[in-house]
């Protein structure tokens, strides 16, 4: 591994697509010294553990699977000129900016005349949900899972539940798939499957029970789960597992933005950010899905380029000195970005929104509170809903009025 | 291994049950110069009571004055002061408030303030609204009063136990883990204790069985003077960002049942809310109930409005071994050589090592005595508290294995190591915080099921290609 450097241009926390995407394109723009810290002991980030396809197809022109599409990434960003970090914690962000890191090697402190965040996300496990039941071992977000089986090629189950229906809550079955393992049922407690055709086909074609309108009331076991206490529309149901995926519901990890003086977005959970992933401290950035949740890994790596050409340019000197807040209001989760300095068309080409359920209503973006761009609008909650980024000017706000 | 005593077979004093009581009675008498053997049913210490309660090192100025309670209290919390630095434990210093919400609440203040300063407690402090606003800013609406107890603090649950018993250990206590006695007699001289591991003799049986103490009781001395009905307590832990919105332990005024709900900051520098007051019979399962958690949380926010915008990391769930009395049950059963320690309701972590200097003093007022060793060791219990250094701020560490809690390979290693080494995850979250922050496994479950490979009896993960 490489020494740390007690200064660099521009320091990258988090070598997923977003960091690696951003580190090879800073290299191609001309910076000198670019180096991307990851605390895990392996680069790529999240899609190191996804072994299944599609990934890469805007990036590299042809569908991969997650581990491949990761060495290429890594790959590429080496090529360009970066400088990859393992098993670096970053533990503080400070003024100047300045991060404080934590390593094999101890602590030691870096300057940058840059700091990207690309810290990536994590989803919501069983505490934070408040599940109920005893606490066996076998209970784990999908993560956890993926990381044991396209790691060290570890079954920590055989036949669990999976909670949830989000796109990666396929990704999951997926998993199972490929370690042998068969999971008896999927709960999910909305209407219906949260993630878009065709993912919603695999229950089915595997034979997976789906409980729809349900919740996992109570997980049963000490030392390993050996029950899991379903209950839906008609009733309790009790169905023997091994283990539980806890799926989805991610969040941004965003635990260095907490613990600094940068403005964090509650409706996101990540940093407030302006078109060009520009935090609230001058020479703080941030991208990928430590803005929000939850975007792919192509989406990531786009707003990584985004970034990187902006904090290229004010680097420069040509950094903007003002912006204007974005109200969100009516049946909106979030909006992304949260801030406009900058008409000049670099960074995020769109405002990202969420709803937080089914909505329909009318989507509308205002400025002093007359609508310049709007539209009709009947959403799903975790789809990507998109608006064109207008100027920064007057009082901005989009807002999705409920018919 | 050496054998220290290896000319007898018979040990000194047998205590039934590693919880905190059972591992500081083992160090007391280890101490005196007893050759000490602690049995414990469960795969690890601290299975059973000890492993769920809030870690606050309570003064005792809410006990009932006059009572054994309030002594061991009292005893215990002096001497943990007193031996903290030498074994390397954790002390947050922060006080506590007690906080009237209501005007009947308040009315009750004075009350208690004058049975603290007949406990002994005596540099408790009364507040008004006002000056209680000024102390905790983050304090939701409706205070009415409050006082100040200086001198709680918070500490470390787990490494205070394992360093009592380290500390045994190296003065030759013997501990067996997945050993539930099963029958005992005594011969006038000699209990003969029946383990699935076999028989073992000693001169002194002590039951700390906790959550067992009454049928322990019953199987060795044939009475049954108390009854256990485990009291379930839930508990909701927030992340360290947390943290900052209050300075001290919010007490509520005590009911007659319980201390009520606190909000307390954590030696790990997270803020815990709990515990719910619960009767139950069962003595092996703590069930978490959502609806519970949920309404342990909206508590949490009245006091604490802040909270409303941080995370919960974990939620836990423990049993007091409460019984029909109001009162600790110690008894010394001197013609059976045998010492009852039960009924250790809430209060066990803070009153250990006084409850163990009370039981040798009893034992010793009756004849026995021992030799007592010339020095006394004192091994340096692992710091997993933020009050002190940790380990990835020190060269060498192998690397973080666990972001959210800061815990380093060369520290599982440790804890995974030696004669009190963890056999389950379960067991290795305690002694190191493993897992237990705020994205529960996402990152680190993996590198864990390799570092732990061979060491669990039920292990982590199976290799796929096992098929």
């Amino acid at each position: 591994m490489a020494d740390l450097p007690a200064d660099a241009d521009v320091v990258i926390v988090g070598s997923g697509p977003a960091g690696l995407a951003a580190a090879a394109e800073l290299c191609r723009l001309g910076l000198r010294t670019v180096h991307v810290l990851e605390r895990a002991d392996a680069l790529g980030g999240v899609p190191r553990h996804c072994g299944h396809s599609p990934y890469g197809l805007r990036e590299f022109g042809r569908p991969m699977f997650g581990p491949a599409y990761a060495r290429a990434l890594v790959a590429k960003a080496r090529r360009a000129g970066a400088v990859l970090h393992t098993g670096v914690t970053v533990t503080a962000l400070g003024p100047g900016p300045t991060l404080s890191v934590s390593s094999d090697a101890g602590i030691a402190t870096l300057s940058a005349r840059a700091v990207l965040l690309a810290t990536g996300t994590r989803e919501t496990p069983r505490t934070a949900r408040l599940i109920g039941g005893q606490k066996p071992g076998g209970v784990m977000v999908t993560g956890a899972l993926q990381s044991m089986v396209y790691g060290p090629g570890k079954r920590p189950f055989r036949r669990p539940v999976i909670l949830g229906s989000e796109l990666v809550s396929f990704s999951a079955i997926l998993t199972c798939r490929h370690a042998g393992i068969r999971p008896v049922a999927m709960v999910e407690p909305g209407q219906r499957i949260t993630a878009r055709h065709p993912a919603q086909l695999l229950p089915r074609i595997l034979g997976i029970p789906l409980h729809l309108n349900a919740e996992i009331a109570e997980i049963a076991g000490r030392d390993r789960v050996e029950a899991v206490e379903i209950s839906g529309p008609s009733g309790m149901t009790r169905i023997a597992a091994d283990g539980v995926i806890v799926t989805g519901q991610f969040r941004p990890e965003a635990t260095l933005v907490r613990a600094s003086e940068l403005a964090l977005d509650p409706r996101t959970g990540g940093p407030e950010v302006d078109e060009g992933g520009r935090c609230s401290q001058t020479g703080v950035y941030a991208a990928g899905n430590v803005l929000r949740p939850v975007e792919t890994a192509g989406w990531c790596w786009q707003e990584g380029r985004s970034v990187a050409l902006c904090i290229a340019q004010d680097l420069q000197g040509l950094a903007p000195l003002d912006s204007v807040p974005i109200a969100v209001s009516g049946a909106l989760k979030y909006a992304v970005p949260q801030r406009i300095s900058d008409a000049s068309g670099r960074g995020f080409g769109q405002i990202q929104l969420r709803v937080p359920h089914a909505v329909s209503g009318r989507l509308s973006l205002r400025v002093d509170g007359h609508e310049i761009a709007g539209r009709p609008l009947s959403a799903l909650p975790e789809r990507r809903l998109l608006l064109p980024l207008p100027a920064p000017q007057g009082r901005l706000e989009v807002a999705l009025d409920e018919h | 291994m050496p054998q220290p005593h290896a000319n007898a077979d018979t040990y000194d004093v047998a205590v039934i049950g590693a919880g905190v009581v059972g591992c500081a009675l083992a160090r007391r008498y280890a101490l005196s110069g007893a050759r000490v053997v602690v049995l414990e049913k469960a795969a690890d210490i601290l299975d059973g009571a000890s492993k769920g309660n809030s870690a606050i090192l309570h003064t005792g100025f809410d006990a009932p004055p006059g009572s054994l309670d309030q002594a061991c209290i009292a005893e215990g919390y002096d001497e943990y002061m007193e031996i903290r630095d030498r074994l390397n434990l954790p002390v947050l210093r922060t006080g506590a408030l007690v906080v009237a919400w209501t005007e009947a609440q308040a009315e009750r203040l004075p009350a208690l303030i004058a049975q603290a300063q007949a406990n002994g407690v005596g540099d408790v402090e009364a507040l008004d609204a006002a000056e209680t606003r000024a102390l905790e800013p983050g304090l939701g609406p409706g205070v009415c009063a409050s006082f100040r107890v200086p001198r709680e603090v918070v500490i470390d649950a787990w490494s205070a136990p394992l360093a009592y018993l380290a500390q045994a250990m190296a003065h030759g206590a013997e501990l067996r883990r997945n050993c539930p006695v099963s029958a005992g007699t005594y011969d006038g001289e000699v209990w003969a204790l029946e383990t699935p591991r076999g028989r073992l003799r000693a001169r002194l049986v002590i039951n700390a069985a906790g959550l067992y103490g009454d049928t322990v009781d019953e199987m060795l001395l044939g009475v049954r003077d108390f009854t256990v009905r485990p009291r379930k307590g839930q508990f909701v832990v927030y992340d360290k960002s947390a943290f900052s919105l209050v300075g001290h332990i919010l007490l509520p005024v005590p009911t007659e049942i319980t201390k009520g709900v606190v909000v307390c900051p954590t030696a790990y520098g997270n803020l815990l809310v709990g515990p719910t007051a619960e009767d139950q019979d069962e003595k092996d399962r703590a069930t978490l109930v959502p609806k519970t958690l949920d309404a342990l949380r909206q508590r949490g926010e009245e006091i604490l409005p802040g909270l409303a915008h941080h995370d919960i990391t974990a939620i836990y769930a423990g049993l007091r071994p409460a019984t029909e009395h109001k009162d600790y049950q110690i008894r010394h059963h001197a013609a059976q050589a045998y010492v009852t320690v039960g009924g250790i309701r809430s209060t066990g972590l803070s009153a250990a090592l006084g409850i163990a200097s009370h039981v040798v003093r009893m034992t010793q007022e009756a004849g026995t005595t021992y030799q007592t060793p010339n020095d006394v060791v004192w091994p340096q219990a692992p710091n997993i508290s933020e009050a002190a250094r940790r380990d990835w701020q020190c060269p060498g560490n192998g690397g973080i294995v666990c972001h959210c809690e800061l815990v380093t390979e060369r520290e599982v290693q440790a804890a995974l190591d030696g004669p009190l080494g963890a056999t389950s995850l379960a067991g290795l979250k305690r002694r190191t915080r493993v897992t237990m922050g705020r994205c529960q496994g996402f990152h680190c479950s993996a590198r864990l099921s390799e570092l732990t490979e061979g060491r669990f009896p039920v292990p982590m993960a199976e290799d796929v290609a096992r098929g």
